[in-house]
């Protein structure tokens, strides 16, 4: 067993070196991926390893990435298109949505579309309009796609390489302003599925469902809640499509509230769908509405206004008591 | 007869081009003239036996038969929808002779008669307008993808596609089919950026058939559509669209220099939509009759056919033999089209992932589980 310590963004370098050792189809495209590295320095390194032809610094040209990845795959190809910030994926979205979604249903599925679509995601970084969105309802929401949204290092590092390998189109969303934050990778083990959620706290007072950068500040309410004597379980989702719920079900049997936690906004974002099933599977448990923690209804606001719009411990908490005051 | 397709002065060598809305058509490649006689051009030469010749012909008639059959079962409720190709047969099948075995075709959704040439059963084609699927042939084997109905987007796949054969070392290429609407569209611009760039081995076939359903070429450019290739840094040649001879040349010739490494070719076969747009269009709404009878002056096939009776490469025994081959093919078309089974409901869930989730496992059953609810139900 060899266990290393790194940070998300490291984590996601070294997957997808190995990745690309492991199957010589694999290549990356996007701007600035070679020389530069990416913007956030994921690719740093691979294209002087792999070459240019394998770490592919393309034209500015968002619906290019995601339609030429499109003939690349039906010759043999796994592409890994970088989408240099989750504001930028729109120019792309009618490739992604009318042609990488639908190609295997529409072929009967004599083309299989492997693409991973890298995108960093999320605030909290202090950046201008476009480069703090939560996009993944839209993809969750398009029949064909998978998304995923990773939280740690551990998870970016086997989850980047079980996405390359996976035969369908696969959303990979990064948490961006958590690339910096370390953990362990055991780099010789055995990763969980793909496509699984996973209770990283337990409790049994309230359930707390969170995914890619919302995990950590759902870990921290839990921490502030346990202080004043609550116990919060907090389930990291893990996989935004398909959803995996049976342990929600099974959690929220027990503590008999839910509470889903994203920055998306609340309005048809991931925690209506989940309230919905998990009203449907647990109505008899329910001793509260499941409630949703997110972004308001508006544009992502200036930099300075970020904090009040992103959900943090305390609107969690809040939601967390008023849940329990049912 | 017309020597003016060899000077590059031209200014009016194709029907239409008079036509109100249509400026000057300068540079068309053309090797039949509209009357059936044979011309040179300095740039493209064809070397065609007589017996290939007879084929072409057996090709264009062949198509417009099954285009003919295709309305009249849509007129008649058998399809939902039909995309004629009525006067776009020397453009497609030019274009589809020219390419080679394990070249790639991305067609629009009215390349029928590139479907043929690539050897697609036509009812794979006729499935997809009854609403049995979303086309049944196998790209792969054929070479020829499957339709793609949003405008452009299969220009990136060509790139794409062309871009793997580069790192494959293949000696292939692919041919991208688009419109003239198509031009205007960003992404198609992108593919052009991206071939050019790259050198990858594509060649752009734009049909230029003069309107974007109602909206006349005008509003997509104000320069002729070969010309944009400069722009982007590589060959554009604009071609007789209803010219067989010609739009083989040229599109062999660009082809090869796809294979070679010399990179993209834009092709402006420049032709025109005899028909409507599809079954649900009404061109008398925007176009004049005057015009589509001056194109029909033109008539790929009628060219053809004069050129071949005129050099004695064909008697009147060919072509009837050729009639009748053709109504035996619509017949086929027709009765395969009827006897379609309808597709199994089951079937929408069934390839919507290579790895079938368990949300779509569960959907299935509930809709299994629903239907059979009605059983033994009146």
């Amino acid at each position: 067993m060899s266990t290393e310590t790194l940070t998300i963004g490291k984590a996601l370098n070294l997957g997808l070196r190995r990745a690309m050792e492991d199957d010589a189809k694999v290549l990356l495209m996007g701007e600035d991926i070679g020389k530069l590295g990416g913007v956030f320095r994921i690719t740093d390194g691979l294209q002087k390893d792999f070459g240019d032809d394998r770490v592919v610094d393309t034209p500015l040209a968002e619906a290019g990435i995601l339609g030429t990845a499109v003939g690349l795959a039906m010759r043999g190809y796994r592409p890994v298109c970088e989408i240099q910030f989750d504001g930028f994926v729109f120019p792309a979205y009618n490739q992604i949505v009318t042609q990488v979604a639908k190609i295997h249903a529409r072929s009967k599925g004599r083309l299989p579309m492997p693409i991973v679509i890298r995108i960093p995601f999320g605030g909290g970084i202090g950046a201008v309009e476009h480069h703090s969105e939560s996009p993944e309802a839209y993809f969750a929401h398009t029949a064909g796609l998978k998304v995923v949204a990773v939280s740690t290092p551990s998870d970016a590092y086997w989850g980047i390489q079980q996405a390359i390998a996976h035969p369908d189109p696969i959303v990979f969303l990064e948490p961006k302003r958590r690339y910096w934050e370390k953990g362990q990778v055991d780099v010789d083990g055995t990763p969980d599925p793909l496509f699984a959620s996973r209770v990283v706290r337990g409790g049994d007072d309230v359930t707390v469902l969170a995914y890619g950068p919302m995990v950590k500040t759902a870990l921290q309410a839990a921490q502030a809640a346990a202080e004043e004597g609550r116990s919060l379980e907090v389930i990291d989702l893990r996989t935004v499509s398909p959803l995996d719920l049976a342990p929600v079900y099974d959690s929220v049997r027990r503590t008999g509230r839910c509470v889903v936690v994203h920055e998306a906004p609340v309005t048809l974002g991931l925690g209506s769908e989940i309230a919905a099933r998990v009203t449907e599977e647990c109505f008899h448990s329910l001793e509260a509405p499941v409630l949703r923690v997110g972004g308001y209804d508006t544009p992502y606001p200036p930099s300075k206004l970020e904090e009040e719009y992103l959900p943090d411990l305390d609107r969690v908490l809040d939601a967390v008591d008023r849940s329990l005051g049912f | 007869m017309s020597t003016l397709s060899q000077t590059t002065e031209v200014v009016d060598p194709v029907p239409g081009a008079d036509a109100p809305h249509l400026p000057g058509q300068p540079d068309l490649v053309q090797l039949l003239t509209p009357e059936g006689e044979r011309v040179e051009h300095p740039d493209y030469s064809l070397d065609v036996s007589d017996e290939e010749l007879r084929q072409l012909y057996r090709d264009l008639a062949l198509v417009r038969r099954w285009d003919v059959e295709a309305t009249a079962l849509q007129r008649q409720g058998e399809l939902g929808i039909w995309a004629s190709l009525l006067g776009q047969e020397a453009a497609q099948v030019g274009a589809g002779r020219a390419l080679a075995a394990d070249d790639m075709a991305f067609p629009t959704y009215r390349e029928h008669g590139v479907a043929w040439t690539r050897g697609v059963d036509p009812l794979h084609v006729m499935s997809l307008f009854r609403g049995v699927d979303q086309g049944g042939w196998d790209p792969v084997a054929t070479g020829f993808n499957l339709y793609t109905v949003v405008i452009g987007a299969q220009t990136l796949h060509a790139t794409g596609y062309a871009m793997g054969l580069q790192r494959d070392s293949a000696e292939s290429a692919t041919l991208a089919f688009l419109g003239d609407g198509a031009t205007s569209q960003g992404e198609v611009n992108e593919a052009l950026i991206w071939a050019a760039t790259f050198s990858a081995p594509v060649v752009f076939f734009c049909q230029n058939n003069q309107y974007a359903i109602s909206v006349p070429i005008e509003r997509q450019s104000r320069v002729p559509l070969y010309q944009r290739a400069a722009g982007f840094g590589f060959p554009g040649v604009r071609v007789d669209g209803n010219d067989v001879l010609a739009v083989l040349a040229v599109t062999r010739a660009a082809l090869a220099a796809a294979r070679e490494g010399q990179g993209p070719t834009f092709i402006e076969a420049f032709t025109y939509r005899m028909g409507a747009h599809t079954t649900s269009d009404d061109p008398t709404r925007y176009r004049l009759a005057s015009e589509l009878e001056e194109w029909k002056l033109r008539d790929p096939i009628a060219r053809l056919k004069a050129h071949l009776s005129r050099s004695g490469i064909a008697d009147a025994a060919f072509f009837a033999g050729i009639e009748a081959e053709g109504d035996e093919l619509a017949a086929r078309i027709r009765r395969g089209t009827l006897e379609m089974a309808d597709p199994a409901g089951t079937e929408i869930f069934d390839h919507v992932y290579a790895e079938q989730t368990p949300e779509l496992v569960r959907q299935r059953e509930e809709f299994v589980a629903y239907h059979a609810s009605f059983e033994g139900e009146q």
